[in-house]
């Protein structure tokens, strides 16, 4: 501290002789202004996003109020609007995929970074990127010609003989529904998992798996216990980038999902997202109070990501204080 | 080597002049999605014989026809259903003048099925459909199928209901039926370009239902009869008003337009659902062109009217080269007249 303190009085006044103008002309103060600007921008597309979407629902919100949030109906003909089966479609969908994709992307990535000779890491990680940049209506027909068939003749069938008391795989298999757009969620946000854990895997230092050896751990040992909670943060954000692309995609989901606003506690059952319904009726909604409402969802939609990016930074800040503490010790 | 130069600067800005000449006039337009494929095959054809009028044609859905020549951000517009009372008045109120409709050609809707052991046609009645989609009639061996179908083995398998997820016009005409033979139906569900559904799964345009048909069996769907015959979809035939089971087909679909004539209002907005006649289609459809009653630049006017004019006449000959049904005379000698309310 001491020596920081010393040097900079005697840096200052250098600092402080070169006049504003000259460092314009060496660029240092322009490149700071037009950084400023594209960081700025990003705040203020964020600002006029939402006070789009508010001031194009006003009739809605005005019409509805809070009980737009507890409706079960959506009637285009009757101006009855709720948003209750798309919210439940959305986080549902987007549950199953985050529990099918989290620990197969988890587990793989600590193949790819720890386990994989660095040949075969490398190889892998090229497909696993081009999985990523796949666009989603591939996987929404990849989901029409080979999931729906599947689930309707095998996997369906199969979790109902094994595991049908549970309310969650009940009723008629039509192939269609939650479980199907949340296994299709999950083929398309497992890449992102891997892709970005894999790095922040690779990241760890070398010396955290080195002391860990030289304590007398096992590889495994070392990788599961020293470098994966070291990680941790990074993990997590990736799960919450697959959160966020599972709970905006639209495509993929309106191809296999059913497209009916219901809330059944069964996963079979054909259900609705936000996005899909958006994308699907927008084109065509004639009366205010249906479009408004159509743009009101889209706030929900925001709010529900803004939500959930909060209580995953909160999420990230709590384990990775944790992780340090343990780390430390 | 200059003077080749200069020759070709020449020819260069004698053509970009001959190119700017040839769009000197443009009308603009967006709507409907049914006929698009008409539409383009018109505004290319009147283009070759009127080079110096460009039409562009934007296939954004009626809905948004509808809003975009009500905003007055294109010259026309296009809907497959009618615009209503509403949406009339604040056309009125913005411009304060009214917008007309022009029927342009016609289609259909068609009941399209996968039983299992099922290859015949099968014939619907009103109630049987109105009942599958109400979710009232749920077994394919339901009386209300089986006595329509004399012959037929149906199974006893539940009905799977499959509809459009997507605003349409298609649903549109659909719910219109159902709406006119169903009172049921009229007070619980309606008619729309989207409705909520007592039953069903959504599938995303024609291509959705019929992929979520042919995947589910003991399923029925609903899709445009131009869809069905150009990917040689199975359907159905429906029973009309005459009490006959009639099977889409472009004849099918004029004769209801020529039935329901007769009683054609003065501003054409009139489904042609549930048309009298013996050999009418009931589950037929007009599209319109949506043209404002006044134009202030007078070229774009008389543009507008002169293809009006060609697309009634000589339009109508590529209307069944491309499965859509032609305007009966009755129709065209009406709307032909209709013509001169455009000032």
């Amino acid at each position: 501290m001491a020596t920081t303190t010393t040097t900079v009085p005697s840096a200052g006044p250098v600092a402080g002789s070169r006049s504003f103008l000259s460092r314009l002309i060496e660029g240092d103060e322009i490149a700071r202004l037009i950084t400023f600007l594209f960081a700025a921008s990003v705040v203020l597309i964020t600002l006029l996003l939402v006070f789009e979407l508010w001031q194009g629902s006003a009739l809605a919100r005005h019409k509805f109020g809070l009980n737009f949030f507890f409706t079960r109906v959506w009637d285009p003909i009757f101006d009855q609007f709720g948003a209750l089966p798309f919210i439940y479609g959305t986080l549902v969908t987007s549950v199953v995929a985050l529990a099918i994709a989290v620990p197969l992307g988890i587990g793989a990535a600590i193949f790819l970074a720890e386990l994989a000779p660095q040949k075969i890491s490398d190889t892998l990680q090229f497909f696993i990127d081009l999985l990523a940049a796949v666009p989603s209506v591939i996987y929404g027909l990849l989901g029409v010609f080979v999931v729906i068939p599947l689930m309707r003749q095998y996997l369906q069938p199969a979790l109902k003989s094994t595991s049908g008391f549970l309310p969650l795989f009940q009723g008629p298999a039509y192939g269609v529904g939650f479980l199907t757009a949340g296994i299709v969620l999950a083929i398309m946000v497992i890449p992102y998992i891997i892709s970005v854990s894999r790095e922040i895997l690779l990241a760890v230092p070398r010396d955290q798996r080195e002391a860990a050896l030289a304590l007398g751990a096992t590889r495994w040992e070392s990788t599961w216990k020293v470098v994966v909670p070291f990680a941790r943060g990074g993990i997590m954000g990736s799960i919450f980038l697959a959160l966020a692309r599972a709970l905006g995609e639209t495509m993929a989901v309106t191809m296999v999902i059913g497209n009916t606003p219901t809330i059944s506690a069964s996963l079979f059952s054909p259900g609705y997202s936000i996005a899909a319904v958006i994308a699907n009726e927008f084109t065509e909604a004639t009366g205010d109070l249906y479009l408004q409402s159509l743009i009101e969802l889209g706030l929900v939609l925001f709010l529900l990501t803004f939500i959930l990016n909060g209580v995953a930074r909160l999420l990230i800040v709590a384990t990775s204080q944790k992780g340090g503490g343990t780390g430390h010790a | 080597m200059k003077r080749i130069a200069s020759l070709l600067l020449l020819a260069v800005l004698v053509l970009a002049g001959a190119a700017w000449a040839d769009s000197a006039l443009s009308l603009n337009g967006a709507g409907a999605t049914f006929p698009f494929p008409m539409y383009s095959k018109w505004f290319d054809e009147y283009h070759k014989k009127n080079a110096n009028l460009q039409i562009n044609y934007q296939s954004i859905g009626s809905g948004g026809g509808i809003k975009q020549v009500t905003e007055g951000t294109v010259d026309f517009g296009a809907t497959d259903g009618p615009m209503n009372d509403d949406q009339l008045k604040a056309f009125q109120d913005k411009h304060g003048f009214g917008i007309l409709h022009f029927p342009t050609v016609m289609g259909a809707v068609v009941p399209t099925y996968n039983i299992s052991g099922v290859d015949a046609t099968l014939n619907f009645t009103p109630e049987a459909l109105a009942g599958i989609f109400l979710g009232k009639i749920t077994k394919w061996n339901d009386p209300a199928i089986t006595d329509a179908n004399k012959g037929v083995k149906l199974p006893a398998e539940d009905i799977v209901v499959v509809h459009r997820a997507d605003g349409s016009g298609t649903t549109y005409c659909w719910t219109d039926y159902l709406s006119k033979v169903s009172e049921e139906w009229k007070n619980k569900v309606g008619k729309g370009t989207s409705v909520n559904w007592p039953v069903g799964l959504g599938g995303k345009g024609n291509e959705g239902v019929t992929g979520t048909v042919k995947n589910t069996p003991n399923s029925i769907g609903y899709v445009e009869l131009i869809y069905a015959e150009s990917n040689k979809i199975p359907y159905g035939s429906v029973k009309n008003s005459a009490g006959a089971f009639v099977k889409a087909s472009l004849a099918a679909v004029s004769a209801a337009a020529a039935g329901a004539a007769k009683d054609m209002p003065e501003d054409f907005r009139v489904s042609i659902t549930n048309a009298p006649g013996k050999t009418s289609y009931p589950i037929s459809t007009f599209t319109w062109l949506l043209i404002p009653e006044k134009f202030s630049d007078a070229a774009k006017r008389d543009a507008i009217k002169g293809f009006l004019q060609w697309a009634l006449g000589e339009g109508q000959n590529y209307a069944e080269a491309l499965s859509y049904s032609r305007l009966p005379k009755e129709v065209v000698a009406k709307e032909t007249k209709a013509i001169a309310k455009v000032q």
